[in-house]
């Protein structure tokens, strides 16, 4: 098992660097005094922390708010931020190396500065991290604590010796990457997440174990830096919660990158010889072996759940799924709630904001908001992007739905043709002889933008007969689910109606 | 009957010979043909002869396997040998081939899989009475470490049901075929071809067990169900159909609501032997489509795509499309070595996806003749035309592409032939004329009994 390495510190000391730990564990940082009691306790000062403690605070309770490491938690430090940062580099190089698709020139030397790459995602993370600065929390009101939480009772925890109690509390502790049982992984060293934003170097070559999204971005992000990447996965596509057509096209987009895609394919054995990582590969009966200088993890997510001493107020936990929660977000004590990827199975930023939410109403105002009532749109950030909303048709089918999936390649809108854009498409997935939104992929450039257009039409109840009402702007990509509408609209034109309007129109 | 290509011209307006297709009912509607273009019979009795000459060029006389490509060395391919079982027929019935000639070869071949090793070692022709997918030729020992393929040795099952359809006659030889075929399949272990799961696996290697490719999604496997969920002796689990089935996606398309599959194979291959015409399984019935239909919507949907050629490739248009699974240029060779494109070898090129590297198969875009006529015959004669280098002693290439032309224009063109190219034109030109083997399988218990038990209804069944 692999030591979490429990030092915060930047391993870089740049001003960038300062400001963000100025903002968000400050080195001079003193805990206050606790209050008697608090209307609520927050522990861990990720997205879900954050938006709980802001929310109740300005509702006027008593809130504190507990970090053992980095207010933001791993989507400002060690996730969404620092990755779309070199997403978007990424992006800019490939394009520079097709601009004669572009009807642009190649520029005569295309070098990656990976240094630069690396201060420009500091410098953005440093920006991002002041919206979650502690002095913001201080100025809503907010107690925070620095250090490790442990339950003493149904009621109330302790902080570095310091004793909280709480009428409510949250646990908000997040997740951490889990790290494959590979033998000899550990001790060749690896990286995941939490250290590839550190790293100064580029790799020469790169090997990525694990095709869900984390090690799908990141393979074709370092692959378009110049590293020779090899992801596998082992199983036939990537993504496997996505739709096949979305996870092949990712295949295909990865084999143009130049990465080396090796799916149904395990890593079995790690070794180090002369410096350089030997994995020894094996899909059925081929076995084959690929030297790296470093290898990539990204075998999904463990819940932070240990620590915390949570059968002391009487909290149900497992160590793969998490703090055990109702459809309220209540655990097994009433008086705890918990969000995020805490206990949830959807580790996202935004549903850990969602489900921080759900909490303050449920645990302050006698709400009775449900977990299960939440429409999740999520994204992966490749390119194209991958992004989807509600049932598969997969799961509609199993649930005897009859679905009926309106689709629009992305070669059918101008917009997307005018930006050179066209790999990808709109699947609007619909129940069969009604305009009743069930789910929807997008595969585009932008899908993680185009998906909230459907979210809001399925949260709000709109069907696809309003959203063809829908004016859209033109030519935007988006109109590619104006055209799922249209396409839905034409089929409502049965012969008996269109033979209704020749009689009609016979004049 | 050799057609000379550079004087072919084609006339597309009301004029131009055209066959509508009255649900199977082929119907010549007007025909006025210009001076030396053959007719559409003539057309079409041209391919499907030259496409039969591949299995005898290609056949062992000893053991009756026949190669998988006409490449040197080439192993041969357990499905080609189902397709060739059914080729025999088609040549009895156009005097290409003496009845007697047929049985014999046919005979060599039953006998071969009949005694050939079952132990299911690494150099054995089978197991559990499915066989490895490549065969060497003259051994008959699998060969590149191939799987124990289960849609191949469908494929291999239903060519062979469909000789012992047509061979009924009460004659020592033919006798003695109808019960080799009766052997074959009723050994077919469909049920343990499940390896424990709800569906089908995709195939099986003595090294490793079962092989744990994903196969979800509507496919060609139609015909490899049905066969399995008919078998008196060795069944699917009753929610095996159901089971595959459930990964099914409807979708409306460039207008068309379809059954989706890329590749267009995968709506033709099942159609060579079972007659799909009016028949419904429970999704189709949801969907009030069937099957045949559903492969005539693809037809036209890979039709739109070449229109919309979104990757601006040389020679798509209306009657110039077909993306199946077939052989291509890939990025190792040489000779193209400096394209930019990502090219693909052999692949499953599919609509509207991808991958679509440029290569287009004549073959698959005749297939379709059975489901859209009106649309396969006018991009067959165009291609034909304006690709000659596609087609040589009339038999199709496996794949062609314009983008990648030499310096004489000619296309890129893949070395060879492949056997199931040939077989699926035959079978399919033979359906298009005289429905032949959907008549032949109609009777067929096994077909039906199967059909039945996947949940068909209707029509002819």
């Amino acid at each position: 098992m692999l030591q979490r390495d429990t030092s915060f510190a930047p391993v870089s000391q740049d001003a960038h660097e300062r400001e963000r730990l100025a903002n968000l564990h400050p080195s001079e940082w003193r805990n206050p005094q606790p209050a008697a009691r608090y209307n609520l306790v927050v522990i861990g000062a990720g997205p879900a922390g954050l938006v709980a403690a802001h929310a109740a605070a300005a509702l006027g309770a008593t809130v504190a708010l507990i970090e053992r490491e980095l207010l933001g938690g791993d989507c400002l430090n060690i996730g969404c931020v620092p990755s779309k940062t070199i997403v978007r580099t990424s992006r800019l190089y490939a394009q520079m190396r097709n601009a004669e698709r572009y009807g642009a020139q190649i520029p005569a030397d295309i070098r990656v500065d990976f240094a630069a790459v690396m201060q420009r995602m500091r410098r953005i993370r440093a920006r991002i991290s002041r919206a979650d600065s502690i002095d913001r929390l201080r100025a809503a009101g907010v107690d925070v604590f620095f250090g490790e939480a442990r339950f003493i009772a149904a009621d109330a925890l302790t902080v570095n010796g310091a004793r909280l109690r709480f009428r409510k509390a949250m646990i908000a502790t997040g997740a951490r990457p889990d790290t494959p049982s590979i033998p000899g992984l550990v001790e060749a060293g690896f990286l995941t997440n939490e250290n590839v934003f550190d790293l100064t170097e580029l790799p020469r070559r790169l090997l990525v174990i694990g095709g869900g999204p984390l090690g799908c971005e990141l393979a074709q992000v370092f692959c378009r830096f110049g590293a020779h990447t090899t992801i596998v996965q082992d199983m036939p596509l990537f993504l496997p919660k996505e739709e096949r057509d979305a996870a092949q096209i990712l295949s295909d987009a990865f084999a143009r990158d130049g990465i080396e895609v090796r799916l149904n394919t395990e890593a079995v054995r790690v070794r180090v010889e002369d410096g350089q990582k030997l994995v020894d590969l094996v899909s059925d009966d081929y076995k084959s072996t690929v030297a790296v200088d470093a290898i990539l993890s990204g075998a999904g997510r463990l819940p932070n759940v240990e620590g915390l001493n949570l059968e002391a107020a009487g909290v149900d936990c497992n160590a793969t799924t998490g703090v055990r929660v109702n459809d309220f977000l209540q655990t097994s004590n009433p008086r705890i709630y918990a969000a995020g990827d805490a206990c949830l199975e959807h580790k996202f930023t935004h549903t850990a904001d969602a489900s921080a939410r759900i909490v303050i109403q449920n645990a302050l105002f006698l709400g009775r908001q449900r977990l299960s009532a939440l429409t999740i749109p999520w994204c992966t950030y490749t390119d194209p992007e991958i992004a989807h909303v509600g049932l598969y048709v997969r799961e509609a089918r199993e649930q005897g739905i009859p679905v009926k999936t309106f689709t629009i390649p992305m070669h059918d809108v101008d917009r997307a043709i005018a930006d050179g854009e066209e790999t990808g498409f709109v699947k609007i997935h619909v129940k069969e002889r009604t305009d009743r939104i069930l789910g929807a992929t997008v595969v585009a450039s932008h899908a993680g933008d185009m998906i909230n257009e459907i979210t809001l039409a399925m949260v709000a109840g709109i069907g696809l007969r309003t959203l063809a009402r829908v004016i859209h702007a033109y030519p935007t990509q988006a109109e590619a689910i104006k055209k799922a509408a249209d396409a839905y609209s034409r089929t409502r034109l049965t012969p008996t109606i269109q033979s209704l309007l020749r009689r009609w129109l016979a004049w | 009957m050799q057609w000379d290509m550079s004087v072919c011209r084609i006339r597309r307006d009301a004029s131009t010979s055209r066959r509508i297709h009255d649900y199977g009912r082929p119907l010549v509607v007007e025909l006025m043909v210009e001076e030396r273009e053959p007719t559409d019979e003539a057309l079409l009795d041209g391919l499907q002869r030259a496409a039969f000459g591949y299995f005898l060029e290609a056949a062992n006389p000893t053991n009756g396997l026949i190669a998988d490509t006409s490449r040197e060395n080439s192993p041969s391919s357990i499905a080609v040998v189902g397709f060739a079982l059914s080729a025999y027929p088609v040549a009895v019935e156009r005097g290409w081939m003496v009845r007697a000639d047929a049985v014999e070869r046919s005979l060599c071949v039953l006998r071969f899989f009949r005694d050939s090793d079952q132990s299911g070692s690494p150099e054995a022709t089978g197991y559990k009475g499915f066989y490895y997918h490549f065969l060497d030729l003259h051994t008959g020992a699998r060969v590149w470490r191939s799987e124990l393929s289960m849609i191949d040795t469908a494929l291999l099952i239903a060519g062979a049901l469909a000789a012992s359809m047509y061979f009924t006659a009460n004659t020592p030889e033919e006798t003695e075929l109808r019960e080799l075929v009766e052997t074959l399949y009723l050994r077919v272990d469909w049920r343990w071809s499940q390896g424990g799961a709800a569906t089908i696996r995709q195939g099986w290697k003595p090294e490793c067990g079962f092989l744990h490719y994903g196969w979800d999604g509507y496919n060609e496997a139609i015909v490899l169900y049905v066969l399995a969920m008919g078998s008196p002796t060795h069944p699917l689990e009753d929610d095996c159909y159901e089971a595959w089935t459930a990964t099914y996606q409807w979708e409306n398309l460039y207008g068309y609501d379809f059954l989706y599959a890329g590749p267009l194979f995968v709506h033709q291959f099942s159609h060579a032997w079972i007659d799909f015409r009016g028949i419904q399984d429970l999704f189709m019935r949801e969907k009030r489509c069937d099957y045949f239909e559903n492969s005539r919507r693809a037809s036209y949907i890979q039709r739109e795509y070449a229109q919309r050629n979104p990757r601006e490739l040389a020679g798509y248009d209306e009657n110039c499309w077909g993306l199946t699974a077939g052989d291509g240029p890939s990025d190792e060779m040489p000779e193209i070595a400096n394209e930019r494109r990502h090219l693909f070898g052999y692949a499953a090129r599919g609509v509207p996806y991808g991958p679509d590297d440029g290569t287009l198969s004549g073959s698959a875009a005749l297939a379709s003749l059975p489901f859209a006529p009106e649309i396969a015959l006018c991009a067959a004669r165009d291609m034909c035309q304006r690709y000659p280098e596609m087609l040589s002693a009339n038999q199709y290439s496996s794949g062609f592409n314009p983008s990648l032309a030499s310096t004489d224009r000619r296309a890129w063109v893949s070395s060879g032939k492949f056997g199931l190219d040939q077989g699926i034109v035959l079978m399919m030109i033979e359906n298009y004329r005289t429905e032949l083997f959907w008549k032949l399988m109609r009777d067929c218990p096994y077909i039906s009994t199967g059909l039945r038990r996947s949940g068909f209804r209707g029509g002819w069944l």
